[in-house]
């Protein structure tokens, strides 16, 4: 019997576990995959966001700027790179100049005040490489490059360093809500009971959310490709080059990442198969065109890699939070791209409903919380093929040492496929694609794990 | 990093990538009297990449033998350990802290090492998927030649069913290590008219292993999760299989040649160089695939060994040419290597190397300075076909006029 059933191994539910694992509880964290941070979480712009241009007074923009605040202080004391690079926000015609104004104000509703108008020439003195046809711009400091892949799994880490249950492949299907605790059913394995369940489902939290009885919102995807350039496209780089967003969409932007490439993108599609991870040939080329527009000398690098993520869009412009007390239920529903900042805020928020709900909390004193510490992933930061006494390089490209991918293997929530082993180590994710390591990168993993090569191999 | 530059050991030459054009410069160069030469090789094994091509016909043009990939990797390492070279195996150079100064990771941490000269031999990758921008789902059993021949050599099975991406020779050799590997090959695509490799290959894999090569086709899109399910072709047509093979379309492993700044070849993005294989940064050569990409192992090799009397006479003589004359090329040369002529000090090796980006009937090659035309004939060996080795003779250059223009390549059409 848990205390908590947390559904949804994301940067948010994962983030809920974690805070959940410093009260005196039993915590239970599932997901439908077989991995933290494998769904919408993986294939996000990775930034965090001062929440500058938030709808003032809707509860996203609340929960970005507390999020902002905690993940700003969390990432840096546990390892996860965070680079306070700022943005620009370019005008490129007269009328996205002339709704700069209105961008400032909105910030300042969203109490972010150090967002300021610069013009043409101090725009291209911050970002010198930048194409033709600068009208304006707005610089936002505050804005940051953070490591997407690191987070989710620092807060299930954590999570479960201090007590919590991992269970990977576990896709919810019912629920028999008791008096006392509720039953939570799954696709596979035992059933789950639990007194209290947050759905943090993401692109499934509405299809988890029906099984609970309520129908508010309804996830319909938004697919964003993204496309990354090599390392040697950084230095074109000094910040996040926004655009002026529209009524529908932030638009596309380009920054540099933690790990020393620049991207870009989203592209914004509304679809309808929760699945459709793919990349598309329009939304590559239309990515292509745009990065070098904004920056012309991107045609001479390579491409290292091209995503696809799907946000959880909703019919609802807000965050859908709710929770039903006779059901002692809570959910997270319609969290979209500002997820990973503030994912902190939202288990806050989530603590606070579910004590609502009837909760007792009971928090642990700090001697009591086991602390963790991730690898570096960031190359603005110390990283272990630097140190004396390390295993050696593996992955040339990313320069990922023997020892991180076995600990990649090894420490929980552990890899389970190469993708895991990518995410948590940068192995095969550089410019060759596994051309020089992939054979060594998944020997290792399977001697690390007892299995075999090609179960690495083939996924 | 000036307490790096301080510490920094002292050597004659550094040599960046221990494969065959690397080895072989070293070897020469100490044979030709270098007293400290290292090569500085971030792989576990010095070999390049003939360590995992397991199939015979290495060596034939630099060792005079016929062998297979390791035994040719191992041979030149030996080579190379007799003459007195030391390779420093399991060692990256991470970047540039002075003019030709390294900075050095190991297991033993961060270490700096200065030269008098550096060469460059950092050889060349396959475009992966991404690169060349295919769409679709991100599955496993999306591979490029290298990393099948690396799983195979550990008899770990790419997969069942194969799509190979490319006709030319490296994608027929891909084949052959499909097929010794238990997988399968369903078809050969190429956007080009027709495949680009020699006939007898081209037949031996088409009756042995009854290869279809669709030409004029290429991939449109990748499907399936967790594993590849099938592609797609731009003429509509899909494939079912599980395992899908990008093949060639090389692009140099030129970071540490951009991070020195060095001018690039637009054209193949490896760094430009003279018949000496020098860069325009002083002391800085560059050989092997890494200005001509590619070429197979043992022109490698030579490349390396022709430019040893180059660096052996940069650290006699301590001069760097100023000025050079550039070879434009014009369609359907895509590219030619060496590309600059240093018409005053510079031995060319005895050819240039070239690429055509389309199938060409003639054979001829005209040479223009201005109006003045330097040279016309025949291509030494094959024909103009995409992702072939094309070469010409370098006698010419010995006409060139060192106060004119730069001196322009074409083909007859």
């Amino acid at each position: 019997m848990y205390d908590v059933c947390v559904i949804g191994a994301g940067v948010v539910g994962s983030a809920v576990a974690r805070l959940l694992s410093h009260q005196r509880l039993n915590i239970v964290l599932v997901d439908a995959s077989n991995d933290v941070g494998a769904g919408t979480s993986k294939a996000n712009t990775a930034i965090l966001h001062t929440g500058f241009d938030a709808t003032p007074g809707s509860i996203e923009a609340g929960l970005v700027a507390r999020g902002y605040a905690m993940l700003r202080a969390y990432a840096p004391s546990v390892g996860i790179a965070l680079e306070e690079t700022g943005a620009v926000l370019v005008a490129w015609t007269d009328d996205q100049a002339a709704a700069l104004p209105a961008l400032i104000a909105k910030a300042h509703a969203n109490g972010y005040d150090a967002a300021a108008l610069i013009d043409a020439a101090e725009v291209r003195e911050r970002e010198p490489r930048l194409g033709d046809g600068v009208v304006a711009g707005m610089v936002v400091p505050g804005e940051h490059i953070i490591d997407p892949w690191s987070t989710p799994i620092a807060f299930a880490r954590e999570a479960i360093a201090n007590g919590a249950t991992w269970r990977p492949g576990c896709r919810v299907t019912g629920f028999e809500f008791g008096d006392e605790h509720t039953v939570i059913t799954a696709e596979r394995g035992e059933a789950i009971e639990a007194r209290f369940v947050v759905n943090a489902a993401g692109l499934f939290s509405d299809v988890v959310n029906e099984l609970a009885g309520a129908s508010e919102f309804t996830v319909r995807p938004r697919r964003g490709e993204l496309i990354v350039f090599d390392k040697l496209a950084r230095p074109l780089l000094h910040g996040t080059v926004l655009p002026v967003p529209t009524a529908t969409t932030k638009g596309v932007l380009v920054a540099p990442t933690v790990f020393g490439n620049v991207m870009v993108g989203p592209t914004a599609d509304d679809i309808d198969d929760k699945t459709a991870t793919g990349s598309t040939r329009a939304g590559i080329d239309a990515l292509v065109a745009h990065a070098r527009r904004i920056l012309p000398a991107l045609a001479d690098e390579e491409v290292t890699s091209v995503y696809a993520g799907l946000r959880a869009a909703t019919e609802h412009s807000d965050y859908q939070l709710a929770h039903r007390p006779d059901l002692r239920y809570v959910c997270l529903g319609g969290i979209r791209s500002t997820g990973l900042t503030a994912s902190m805020a939202l288990a806050e928020e989530t603590l606070r409903r579910l004590v609502e709900c009837g909760l007792a909390s009971s928090p642990k004193s700090p001697d009591e919380i086991a602390p963790i510490r991730m690898t570096n992933l960031g190359e603005a930061g110390p990283r272990p093929y630097q140190q004396p006494r390390n295993t050696g390089i593996v992955c040339h490209c990313e320069r990922v040492t023997r020892d991180e991918i076995v600990a990649a293997c090894t420490t929980a929530p552990g890899a389970t496929d190469l993708d895991g082993v990518r995410r948590r180590t940068r192995a095969v994710a550089g410019r060759c694609q596994g051309f020089a390591c992939l054979a060594e990168v998944c020997t290792i993993a399977a001697t690390a794990t007892s299995t075999t090569p090609a179960s690495w191999l083939h996924g | 990093m000036n307490a790096d530059h301080l510490a920094a050991e002292q050597v004659d030459v550094v040599v960046v990538g221990g494969g065959p054009a690397g080895l072989s410069v070293a070897t020469e160069l100490r044979r030709r009297g270098a007293a400290t030469v290292v090569v500085i090789e971030r792989e576990a094994t010095a070999g390049g990449v003939p360590r995992h091509t397991d199939h015979v016909g290495f060596g034939m043009r630099d060792l005079r033998r016929v062998m297979s990939g390791p035994r040719y990797a191992a041979a030149l390492v030996q080579r190379a350990e007799r003459a007195g070279v030391e390779i420093r195996s399991a060692t990256t150079v991470t970047d540039w802290i002075g003019d030709r100064t390294l900075a050095l990771a190991s297991s033993d941490g961060t270490s700096a090492i200065a030269a008098r000269a550096v060469v460059l031999a950092t050889g060349v990758r396959e475009r992966p998927r991404s690169a060349r921008l295919v769409p679709g789902d991100r599955p496993a059993g999306v591979y490029t030649t290298a990393a099948i021949q690396q799983l195979a050599q550990r008899g770990i099975a790419p997969g069942t069913r194969a799509v190979i991406v490319g006709a030319e020779h490296v994608s027929f050799s891909a084949v052959l290590t499909l097929r010794h590997a238990g997988c399968s090959v369903a078809a050969m695509v190429t956007p080009l008219a027709r495949h680009q490799t020699y006939w007898p290959l081209r037949i031996a894999t088409a009756t042995r292993h009854r290869v279809k090569v669709f030409t004029g086709v290429d991939i449109a899109s990748i499907h399936g999760r967790p594993r590849v399910e099938r592609v797609e072709l731009t003429n509509g047509r899909a494939i079912q299989c599980d395992t899908v093979v990008f093949t060639g379309d090389w692009i140099p492993e030129h970071e540490l040649a951009r991070r020195a700044g060095v001018t690039i070849d637009a054209s193949h993005r490896g760094p430009l160089v003279d018949g000496a294989a020098r860069t325009d940064r002083t002391g800085v050569f560059a050989i092997g695939n890494l200005v001509h990409p590619a070429e197979t192992a043992d022109v490698c090799a030579l490349h390396g060994r022709h430019a040893a009397s180059a660096v052996m006479e940069w650290l006699a003589v301590d001069e760097w040419p100023s000025r050079r004359l550039r070879v434009l090329t014009t369609t359907p040369i895509e590219w030619v290597s060496p590309a600059w002529i240093d018409p005053l000090t510079a031995t060319p090796r005895d050819r240039f190397v070239l690429r055509v980006d389309q199938f060409v009937e003639s054979r001829t090659m005209r040479v223009h300075q201005g109006e003045r035309e330097l040279w016309h004939g025949t291509v030494l060996g094959g024909s103009l076909v995409p992702n072939r080795s094309i070469s010409i003779a370098s006698h010419w250059t010995a006409d060139v006029d060192p106060d004119g223009g730069d001196v322009v390549l074409s083909a007859e059409p």
